[in-house]
């Protein structure tokens, strides 16, 4: 690493050199400095970085970079700097020396907001030449969001000798924030600017446009940069289209993977379970479990905690399904009310148990690194935690279908919920039939508990908050369909994401409410009606 | 604050909440019944709800005041009595609150309640503190514009806390845009109509405010966060100051990181997100994001270092946070034994005389004072998250600020002020010299 870092800044020094001789004179030597550091104040902090940036030290790089990873360490005592490497050698900061280890005392040199954006600017000056593609680039992003005019050498330098399409355009970008923003650029010069930036045409383009139109600027880029701003706006509008429709493909999964348990047992068996929910969170407690061990025993597996925790969390839950129906429920039958108290009654003590065994705050359930972040489709932004759930809901979906449609039990669980009576002369065992339904539903609540682990809070309230919207679901779609569930889950998400920037989150789940209520008024089995006998059952 | 008002969405099953009652109060209090009726203990009521929604937070100011009697006992109690607490559980049922407060100070005979989290609460046990004469004190920041006889506000008003952070922002990070995103209750929108009043006073234009409200647990965040991300990209500096309640913080933080929104290009300034509430999340792509509070418990003092140490011994668990509530307990506890040794008395009436005037250091190093209007002066903290889930401070006030029962940013409150001292009055108008009705 420190050869790499050496060579670049030997490559680097040039460029450096040209804006060093640029700055002010009385600059301070690099060693009063890196001294600034060790007062912890974030102004000095700020005025050290900017002086270090453009001392042309070979270190300058290791120290700031330090800094942004919270590895530059100070003294108070003997105002002394370090920078811990990342092999966990430390070197004094003034002068390269490695030290043996650091004072007791030493404590890693503060930041705030305003230093990051200082730090991540000087970076981006600093690492332009660099030759690691992805820091070239993150390099030329940075120096488009800083647009200091003092990198504008460095950038044009860098421009010319860049050979990758990509890192170049992120170069052309740069070097035209930084003419707009410079007060002597030629208004040739800006009005290109203007059309590089108009291209990329997204929030930052449009954020860069607006900013430098409010400041003084010749008539003609004035001109061309509102153009520009309206051009970004129509597309953007558009594209805002796109993104509302897709929030709400990722409402509509996460919307069914909560019902999707419920469907079964309260769609298939009629069961008005009051405790899904808390299935959920048990599913969800299976999740933090299963990380605790991971993190403590196997770090490595972290990444595929989630893959291990769903197949137990249909154990756990779909096992106290079971218990519940067994010792519960199946003396309710033809009850809906007592169901329903019961029920009730069991979603409170499952809440206060988990309560009294995981304490009453949030645990923390990690994302494993598959699932953070986001990437950009055209000029909208998916998550890669909203798109595995998708993928992972519809992926349940089919498998609980074809569980349905192609295995002994599934036949067995249409025709007991179809015809009980004919069923059992047929020889099926009905109760233990309703058993295993009701674990299947239970269980399948439980995996859902794996996924939203992964968006929302696990605490003990965490069913609480989707058992309505799993009803709302359930009713809409039709009882006792599973299609339905899929079809009713997917139109409520859109309708409410689309509904949310115009009427805002609490109107618009009003609304929704309001909707499904005249839709049951006039369809009062959903959309999906069953038909038939089965209906009368 | 946390899940503040959540019940009332859910009022209409009172059956439910009869059953978590009852749920509650088997097991959670079976441990505290009514103890032995000694007459030389003195009794302390500690109104917190140990089960419901509610137990998330009020847990551990159950357990604050318990530690604070243990402490107070070993040095040998107040007036040559032992303190004894008398703990029920509300259940986070607001009718229940009432009902808890009337036992406690009828049957239990308790000299002093430290009590309640949500505004909500406050405002049900209020009506028994009036008519039965007795003293609690309420730990939690809230939206001011009230001062009674018989509360003592040990938490934040807004100028103690909201004002103070918009103000750094607009200074250091030079902040034109505002996002004020809440929760659809009472404490996010008093505290954004009264933060709205004073950006606008600041030269702040109607269309550079951008006001959003979410339903409790709101979980699906995708769309707020792209419209933040939108109202940021209009070439202003742009900050969001959240006033999301407890329990929807920890997805609209996942959704800020994942989304990309880093706290360098639009931070966001939290009122409700606290040491507790980020045990939750990985704070990681969080860093830099800022919470205003009182107190932190990051701040090294002497005195805080020694109570995180006493806390821990006491609760026997050495990873337990602390956070700005327990710290207004703390406060609270101290003035309250301050006032009663000062009249070596526990009736109420003596005592709540007394208390105005009467000093108690907090952990942050400087001292804290009761007001006339029952509001104490605290310092404020504006912390930076960190990727180990505590705060770094990156701002403090230069001196203590008292707080204000009533904003002087609104329209019809700008006039009013409390004071229980000489005028006898919560709603004192200055103007025309008139106590508006909630006087002795």
């Amino acid at each position: 690493m420190p050869a790499i870092v050496l060579a670049i800044v030997r490559r680097l020094l040039l460029s450096i050199a040209l804006i060093a001789a640029a700055a002010p004179a009385f600059a301070a030597s690099f060693e009063e400095s890196v001294a600034k550091f060790a007062n912890d104040d974030f102004s000095d902090t700020d005025d050290a970085v900017s002086e270090i940036a453009v001392s042309g030290n070979p270190l300058a790089f290791q120290i700031i970079s330090a800094l942004q990873d919270e590895r530059l360490m100070f003294d108070a005592e003997t105002k002394k700097v370090y920078v811990k490497q990342a092999d966990g050698k430390i070197i004094d900061a003034a002068t390269g020396a490695v030290v043996d280890k650091l004072p007791d005392t030493a404590a890693a040199v503060s930041l705030n907001n305003r230093l990051r954006r200082t730090v991540d600017a000087a970076l981006g000056g600093l690492t332009l030449l660099s030759p690691d593609l992805s820091t070239r680039l993150s390099a030329a992003k940075s120096v488009f969001k800083s647009h200091d005019e003092a990198t504008l050498p460095t950038v044009e330098s860098a421009l010319a000798k860049e050979t990758n399409r990509g890192v170049k355009q992120a170069l052309t970008e740069a070097r035209a924030a930084i003419l707009l923003f410079k007060s002597d650029a030629s208004e040739v010069d800006k009005l290109e600017a203007v059309a590089t930036i108009r291209a990329r045409s997204d929030q930052e383009a449009l954020a860069l446009l607006t900013e430098i139109s409010s400041g003084d600027q010749p008539p003609s880029v004035a001109k061309a940069a509102a153009g520009a701003i309206a051009s970004i706006q129509s597309s953007l509008a558009i594209w805002s289209g796109v993104q509302n429709a897709w929030y709400g493909l990722s409402l509509g999964s996460v919307l069914l993977l909560a019902a999707i348990g419920l469907a079964i047992t309260f769609g298939v068996m009629g069961v008005i379970n009051m405790a899904h929910g808390e299935m959920v969170m048990l599913g969800a407690y299976t999740t933090f479990v299963v990380q605790e061990i991971i993190r403590t025993r196997y770090p490595a597996l972290f990444d595929y905690s989630l893959l291990i925790a769903a197949p137990l969390a249909f154990l756990v839950a779909g096992a106290i399904g079971v218990v519940i129906e067994r010792t519960i429920i199946r003396f309710l039958y033809g009850r809906p009310l007592e169901t329903l108290l019961a029920t009730w009654g069991l979603s409170l003590i499952l809440q206060q148990a988990v309560r009294s065994a995981f304490g009453p705050t949030n645990r923390e359930v990690g994302n494993p690194s598959w699932m953070s972040g986001a990437f950009e489709l055209g000029q909208i932004t998916i998550t890669y935690n909203r798109l595995w759930i998708l993928c992972f809901t519809m992926a349940v979906f089919a498998i609980l279908l074809a569980m349905l449609r192609y295995t002994a039990l599934g036949l067995e669980m249409r025709a007991v919920t179809q015809n009980r009576r004919m069923a059992a002369s047929m020889g099926i065992a009905t109760s233990r039939v309703d058993a295993l339904t009701f674990g299947l539903g239970s269980g399948i609540a439980g995996i859902a508990g794996v996924a939203l682990s992964q968006i929302d809070n696990v605490s003990p309230n965490l069913g609480q908050s989707y058992i309505i919207d799993s009803f709302m679901v359930v009713v809409f779609g039709g009882v006792g369909n599973l299609w339905g569930t899929l079809v009713g889950a997917f139109t409520l998400g859109i309708a409410n994401k689309f509904l949310e920037p115009v009427a805002g989150a609490v109107l618009g789940k009003i609304a929704i409410l309001v909707l499904i209520i005249l839709f049951i008024q006039k369809r009062p089995r959903g959309l999906f009606a069953l038909k038939g006998r089965a209906v009368e059952a | 604050m946390l899940t503040r008002l959540t019940q009332e969405l859910t009022a209409p099953f009172s059956r439910r909440r009869w059953l978590a009652a009852a749920a509650g109060l088997a097991l959670g209090a079976a441990g505290f019944g009514p103890a032995m009726a000694a007459d030389d203990t003195i009794k302390i009521g500690v109104l917190h709800s140990l089960s419901g929604t509610m137990a998330i937070s009020e847990t551990t100011l159950k357990d604050t005041i318990l530690f604070l009697i243990d402490e107070q006992n070993k040095k040998g109690g107040v007036l040559g009595k032992k303190l004894e607490a008398v703990v029920v559980d509300p259940a986070s049922n607001w009718p229940l609150f009432a009902e808890k407060a009337r036992e406690l100070i009828t049957k239990n005979k308790v000299a002093v309640v430290f009590g309640c989290w949500t505004s909500v609460s406050r405002k049900s046990v209020l009506p028994v503190f009036k008519e039965l004469n007795s003293i609690l004190f309420y730990p939690v920041q809230y939206e001011g514009e009230e001062s009674e006889r018989n509360v003592f506000y040990t938490g934040a008003a807004p100028n103690q806390q909201a004002i103070p952070a918009v103000d750094y922002l607009m200074k250091d990070e030079k902040v034109k845009r505002w996002v004020l995103a809440g929760t659809d209750y009472v404490y996010p929108r008093t505290t954004n109509k009264i933060l709205e009043a004073y950006l606008k006073s600041k030269g702040v234009a109607q269309e550079d405010i951008m006001i959003n409200y979410t339903p409790f647990g709101h979980s699906d965040w995708q769309t707020i966060v792209a419209d933040i991300k939108k109202f940021g990209s209009a070439g202003k500096k742009t900050a969001v100051v959240s006033t999301i309640n407890g329990d929807a913080n920890v997805p609209f933080y996942k959704e800020l990181g994942n989304q990309g929104v880093k706290a360098k290009d639009i931070p966001v300034v939290a009122f409700s997100v606290g040491e507790e509430e980020l045990a939750g999340i990985d704070t990681k792509p969080l860093v830099g994001h800022l919470a205003a509070w009182n107190y932190f418990e990051s701040i090294k003092t002497p005195a805080n270092e020694k109570f995180i140490k006493e806390w821990q011994a006491y609760t026997k668990n050495p990873k337990r946070v602390t956070n700005d509530p327990m710290e207004a307990h703390v406060i609270g506890f101290n003035m309250w034994v301050k006032a009663v040794e000062k009249v070596k008395s526990t009736d109420p009436d003596k005592v709540i005389d007394a208390l105005p005037g009467t000093e108690a250091p907090n952990l942050t190093g400087g001292v804290s004072k009761m007001l006339p209007n029952h509001h104490i002066t605290k310092p404020v903290f504006i912390g930076e998250i960190k990727g180990d889930g505590q705060f770094s401070v990156v701002y403090k006030t230069k001196d203590l600020v008292p707080g204000d029962a009533w904003s002087k940013e609104l329209e019809g409150s700008k006039d009013l002020i409390g004071d229980w001292v000489g005028k006898k009055c919560g709603n004192f108008n200055v103007k025309t010299n008139k106590c508006l009705g909630s006087g002795t």
